[in-house]
């Protein structure tokens, strides 16, 4: 029986209850999570992190989650009060319905029916996921908008230019997904990795995505639309008590739902590693929630990792990648991909399947070479073009035995 | 999703499933009143913001009449992609901005009553067929092999030229738009690279740096007031040109460090 029609069976109270258990899974998930890039983050400064509130400061976010909805709730005198009200309700209820079609189990008994851990599985369901994102964009622009003042607006412009840019290449890079497993349905493409993840096969598609997913979460390097340093928490500078919290907690549901999407895209979603099948039937079936999870959890140690590791990109050059590097490399990509699809189809021979991939990986080299070569000559030439100005002096300290040197030749 | 399919099997012309009844009556009058609200609002944010969730309904009701994937796409292509520019020009321009009423295109009113007859026409049509008992090949029949499959089919079997067409078209307008907003440049822009060399080799390395911030080594921190330099003087650059220019940088004389030092010797 496939996915569609396990879950198509449930009766009305299973897909309620599932949809609760979704609701905490993700709340729960961000408290720890919060706690644990918290943890993570100060590891990586050598610092300790909060440890006080709970063993091991567990239950810090939760301290922490109290004290900001018992604050005092401002709206700004300039600020559009409606739309000010639904923007923090738009971001909040957007990230949990991704989730719906995310599956995290196999096939497992729930209260005597046997189900799958996913609320519903539409044959669309990746372009589901895609749809519910863009419409989540609005909740950060119309924050900005509406918050009146000029900090906001710029992150909500920034944050809307991003996905805007970004989404094409994320809705590029699933495009490999959906021609190898010949489906959109994210239990279908499961099903479609159980030789091989498409994290392997498809490793530049993969690639591109986890790229386009930290773009589209709004996270460093990529998190121009709340710089702190720039724009003083960006869109939502103007946001306080519960409604900062929304935000708070879409920004993490956001990244555990789009680390699930990438896991059953690219990573085999609730399957085993391979070699380590016979795991999947442990606990009659729900054994495969803890690989689902520790895959995610993967991800969500990348997001930490990147955001403790890099500096947040210039906007130009973030564009500039966005458009100039990504999106270029996805069609090309694209059009190999299709290439190889169509020629294993109509029954090529093995002799031109390769020919084709040798053909591409030397014009591939030769590019890259030639790319090279030019870097090399620009480099000369800006060298020969600093030799036009005078090299400058600077202050330096004395060295010993030569006492009255140092100070010659300070400048300016 | 099952339900769905369900659904439409049992929809037929004239008798609506109960569910989609009740669908239809609770989001209709609502599309209709956020469609009329679109019109009459003043603000245009506000506008495009109704035009978004009448998007949203319309995407809601394809999907439960079985067309699933349009539905999706819907919500992908207009609420996301086209709403989200239109909000940004609108973010862009400003909200106090007034439109122009001047028409500098002409033939545009024409064009776009002939365009409005016609849309009309093909809906009157569609309807009229629809409520006339016109024999029509049913969703389910179409959706037999699956949704998505049953629309690649058409548009790459039979409706290939048009489809071509119109991404030619598409094409063609998104080339015009890079065409008129493009501009040449007098002068190659000033990259990151060009400023980092004139700080360094230019005729003074007092700024290569930065400048100096306001208030340092004054005995005062704020933006109005200078920095004093090494020499005891006031650095004028370390202090914003837009405050200098209204009158409002303060003298730094008064916090200068020296005076503490004379009042506890």
């Amino acid at each position: 029986m496939s996915t569609v029609e396990l879950i198509g069976a449930d009766p009305g109270w299973l897909i309620a209850v599932k949809g609760v258990l979704i609701f905490v899974i993700c709340v729960v998930a961000t408290l720890l999570s919060i706690w644990a890039e918290r943890r993570i983050v100060a590891r990586m400064q050598v610092r300790v992190g909060p440890n006080r509130v709970g063993k091991f400061g567990l239950l810090q976010s939760l301290a922490d989650g109290v004290k900001l909805a018992l604050k005092e709730d401002l709206i700004p005198k300039a600020a559009d009060r409606i739309v000010f009200v639904i923007a923090p309700i738009i971001s909040a209820t957007t990230c949990f319905m991704a989730f719906a079609v995310i599956p995290m189990t196999g096939k497992v008994h729930l209260f005597g029916h046997t189900t799958a851990m996913q609320l519903t599985d539409l044959p669309v369901g990746v372009l589901y996921v895609l749809a519910i994102a863009s419409v989540g964009v609005y909740g950060i622009v119309l924050a900005g908008w509406s918050s009146g003042s000029t900090y906001p607006l710029l992150g909500g412009l920034r944050s809307s230019a991003q996905v805007i840019s970004y989404e094409v290449a994320m809705g590029l890079s699933l495009v490999a997904v959906f021609i190898y497993s010949g489906s959109m349905s994210t239990s279908a493409i499961i099903d479609a990795q159980d030789k091989w993840w498409f994290g392997v096969v498809l490793f530049p598609s993969f690639i591109i995505y986890v790229i386009s997913m930290v773009g589209e979460t709004n996270r460093a390097p990529f998190d121009l639309a709340e710089a702190e340093g720039e724009l003083v928490g960006g869109f939502h500078t103007e946001y306080s008590s519960l409604k900062f919290a929304l935000f708070f907690l879409a920004e993490y549901v956001n990244m555990v739902s789009v680390s699930a999407l990438a896991t059953t895209l690219f990573l085999g979603g609730y399957h085993a590693l391979p070699g380590l099948g016979f795991t999947e039937a442990w606990l009659g079936g729900w054994f495969t929630l803890v690989w689902f999870f520790a895959k995610v959890i993967l991800f969500f140690f990348l997001f930490v990792w990147l955001r403790g590791t890099l500096p947040r990109l210039r906007y130009d050059q973030f564009m500039q990648f966005g458009w100039k590097v990504l999106i270029p490399v996805s069609l090309l990509w694209i059009m190999i991909v299709s290439t190889l699809r169509v020629l294993s189809q109509q029954g090529a021979s093995r002799f031109v399947i390769v020919a084709f991939t040798f053909g591409v990986l030397l014009l591939i080299f030769s590019a890259t070479s030639l790319f090279e070569r030019n870097k090399e000559k620009t480099k000369k030439e800006n060298a020969e073009s600093l030799k036009a100005f005078p090299a400058p002096s600077f202050p330096v300290p004395s060295l010993t035995g030569s006492i009255n040197n140092g100070t010659e030749e300070i400048h300016g | 999703m099952h339900n769905i399919f369900a659904l439409s099997a049992q929809l037929q012309i004239g008798n609506t499933a109960t569910p989609e009844a009740v669908q239809f009556w609770i989001l209709a009058p609502l599309a209709v009143l956020a469609a009329l609200g679109m019109l009459l609002v003043k603000k245009a944010v506000h506008s495009a913001l109704l035009l978004a969730w009448v998007m949203v309904t319309l995407a809601i009701f394809y999907i439960a009449q079985g067309a699933l994937f349009l539905g999706i796409v819907q919500v992908v292509v207009y609420t996301g992609a086209v709403m989200m520019l239109f909000l940004f020009i609108l973010m862009l321009v400003g909200v106090d901005s007034s439109d122009s009423l001047v028409e500098n295109i002409k033939g545009q009113r024409p064009a776009a009553i002939t365009a409005a007859i016609g849309i009309a026409g093909l809906l009157l049509s569609l309807i009229g067929r629809a409520t006339l008992n016109h024999p029509a090949t049913g969703v389910e029949s179409i959706n037999a092999n699956g949704n998505v499959q049953g629309l690649a089919n058409e548009l790459f079997t039979k409706y290939v030229w048009a489809f071509e067409v119109v991404s030619a078209l598409l094409i063609t307008a998104a080339l015009g738009a890079m065409v008129l907003a493009h501009s040449q440049k007098v002068k190659s822009r000033t990259s990151q690279r060009d400023l980092s060399i004139a700080r360094f080799r230019g005729d003074s390395l007092a700024t290569a740096a930065g400048l100096p911030g306001s208030g340092i080594y004054a005995l005062h921190n704020a933006v109005d007031v200078p920095a004093l330099g090494p020499d005891g003087l006031p650095a004028q650059a370390s202090v914003s040109r837009v405050l200098e220019a209204r009158g409002d940088m303060i003298s730094s004389t008064p916090f200068e460090l020296n005076k503490i030092e004379e009042e506890e010797k």
